[in-house]
C-alpha cells in the first residue's frame, strides 16, 4: 500500500491514535506534516518524522485562519496535499445537567469545525489534481451515544454527517471521503475515564480488550491507499465488535 | 479585449471539457456548456489563477456566461 512521495497531513499527531497514524503513513512512504498545539510537540514529532521526511508543526485548530496559513505554507514547502486526515480532538466529559456552554463550544470548535476548516483548505488543490483522501476520526460514541459525552457524541456524528456531504460533493473529482470510527481504544483520552467504567465498556467489546492505536492507524492507511478507491461516503468501524451498526 | 476573450475562452473549454469552438461569447456555463455547479466553482477557480486576481463568493455568482466572465476580468484588470 505504498504512499511513496504523497503529502500528508495529520492534525493533532503528538500522541495517542494521532501519533500512531502520523508514522504509519510515513512508514508507507509519505511525506506527513503533523501538527501539535504546542512547539515542543511539534518537535517531538518531527523527531519521530525526520527519518521519513516528515516534520511537526505547530497548529491552534481553532484560532482564526491558522489551518488555512498552514496549509498553504505546507503547499509552498511540499506540494500539494493528496491526504488529510482530521484527528484532532479533544472531550469535556460531563453529565447534560451540568454541562456548560464553553464545553459545548469547546468540543464543536476543535472536534468538528476544524473538519471543516482543514476539508475545505485542502480541497482546491485536491479538485485540481482530481485525487485526494480526506480521512476525518469520527467515534463510536458518535453512532452508539455515551452518557457523559453528549458534546462529543455531537461532535462525532456531526463529522459522520460532514463526511457523507462531502463525499457527494467532491466524488466526481476523485476525491474520496470517509471516517474511521474509533472504538475503545487504549490512550491517554481513555485511560481518564474511571476504572470501573472501562470494565464496564471492555464487557461490551468482543473481541474481550481494548484496541490498539495502531489498529486505527492500519484503517486510515488503507482508507488513504489506491486499494481504497472505490470506497467513500463510509464509517469504517474499527471498534472490536463493541457496536456492529 | 480580444486576448482577454481568448483566454477566457480557452480556461472554459478546458475546465468544462467542451471544444474550444463550442464556446461561445454568449453561452451560458451551465445552459450551454453542461457545467454543474461545482464545475462553476472551479472555473471561477481557474480564472482567479489565471488573471491573478480574487473573485469575491458574492461577485462569483453573477458569472455565468463566458460574456460575464470576458466583462468581470475586463473590469478588474483595468483597476
Amino acid at each position: 500500500m505504498s504512499l511513496k512521495g504523497k503529502v500528508a497531513l495529520v492534525t493533532g499527531a503528538s500522541r495517542g491514535i494521532g501519533a500512531a497514524i502520523a508514522d504509519s503513513l510515513a512508514r508507507e512512504g509519505a511525506i506527513v506534516i503533523g501538527t501539535a498545539t504546542s512547539e515542543a510537540g511539534a518537535v517531538a514529532i518531527s523527531a519521530r518524522l525526520a527519518e521519513f521526511g516528515g516534520l511537526g508543526m505547530e497548529l491552534n485548530v481553532t484560532a482564526d485562519d491558522a489551518i488555512e496559513n498552514l496549509v498553504a505554507v505546507i503547499e509552498k514547502q511540499h506540494g500539494a496535499i493528496a491526504i488529510l486526515v482530521n484527528n484532532a480532538g479533544i472531550t469535556r466529559d460531563g453529565l447534560l445537567m451540568r454541562m456548560k456552554d464553553s464545553d459545548w463550544d469547546d468540543i464543536m470548535d476543535t472536534n468538528l469545525k476544524s473538519v471543516f476548516k482543514a476539508s475545505k483548505a485542502v480541497l482546491r488543490a485536491m479538485m485540481k489534481a482530481r485525487v485526494g483522501r480526506v480521512i476525518n476520526i469520527a467515534s463510536v460514541v458518535g453512532v452508539m451515544g455515551n452518557a457523559g459525552q453528549a458534546n462529543y457524541a455531537a461532535a462525532k456524528a456531526g463529522i459522520i454527517g460532514f463526511t457523507k456531504s462531502m463525499a457527494r460533493e467532491v466524488g466526481s473529482r476523485g476525491i474520496t471521503v470517509n471516517c474511521v470510527a474509533p472504538g475503545f481504544i487504549d490512550t491517554d483520552m481513555t485511560r481518564a475515564l474511571p476504572e470501573a467504567q472501562r470494565e464496564a465498556l471492555v464487557g461490551q467489546i468482543a473481541l474481550g480488550r481494548l484496541g490498539d492505536a495502531q489498529d486505527i492507524a492500519d484503517a486510515v492507511v488503507f482508507l488513504a491507499s489506491d486499494k481504497a478507491a472505490y470506497i467513500t461516503g463510509q464509517t469504517l468501524h474499527v471498534n472490536g465488535g463493541m457496536l456492529m451498526p | 479585449m480580444e486576448n482577454i476573450e481568448a483566454r477566457v475562452k480557452k480556461i472554459v473549454a478546458e475546465q468544462l471539457g467542451v471544444n474550444e469552438a463550442e464556446v461561445k461569447i454568449e453561452s451560458s456555463f451551465v445552459d450551454d456548456l453542461g457545467a454543474d455547479s461545482l464545475d462553476t466553482v472551479e472555473l471561477v477557480m481557474a480564472l482567479e489563477e489565471e488573471f491573478e486576481c480574487e473573485i469575491p463568493d458574492e461577485d462569483a455568482e453573477k458569472i455565468t456566461t463566458v460574456q460575464q466572465a470576458v466583462d468581470y476580468v475586463t473590469a478588474h484588470l483595468n483597476k
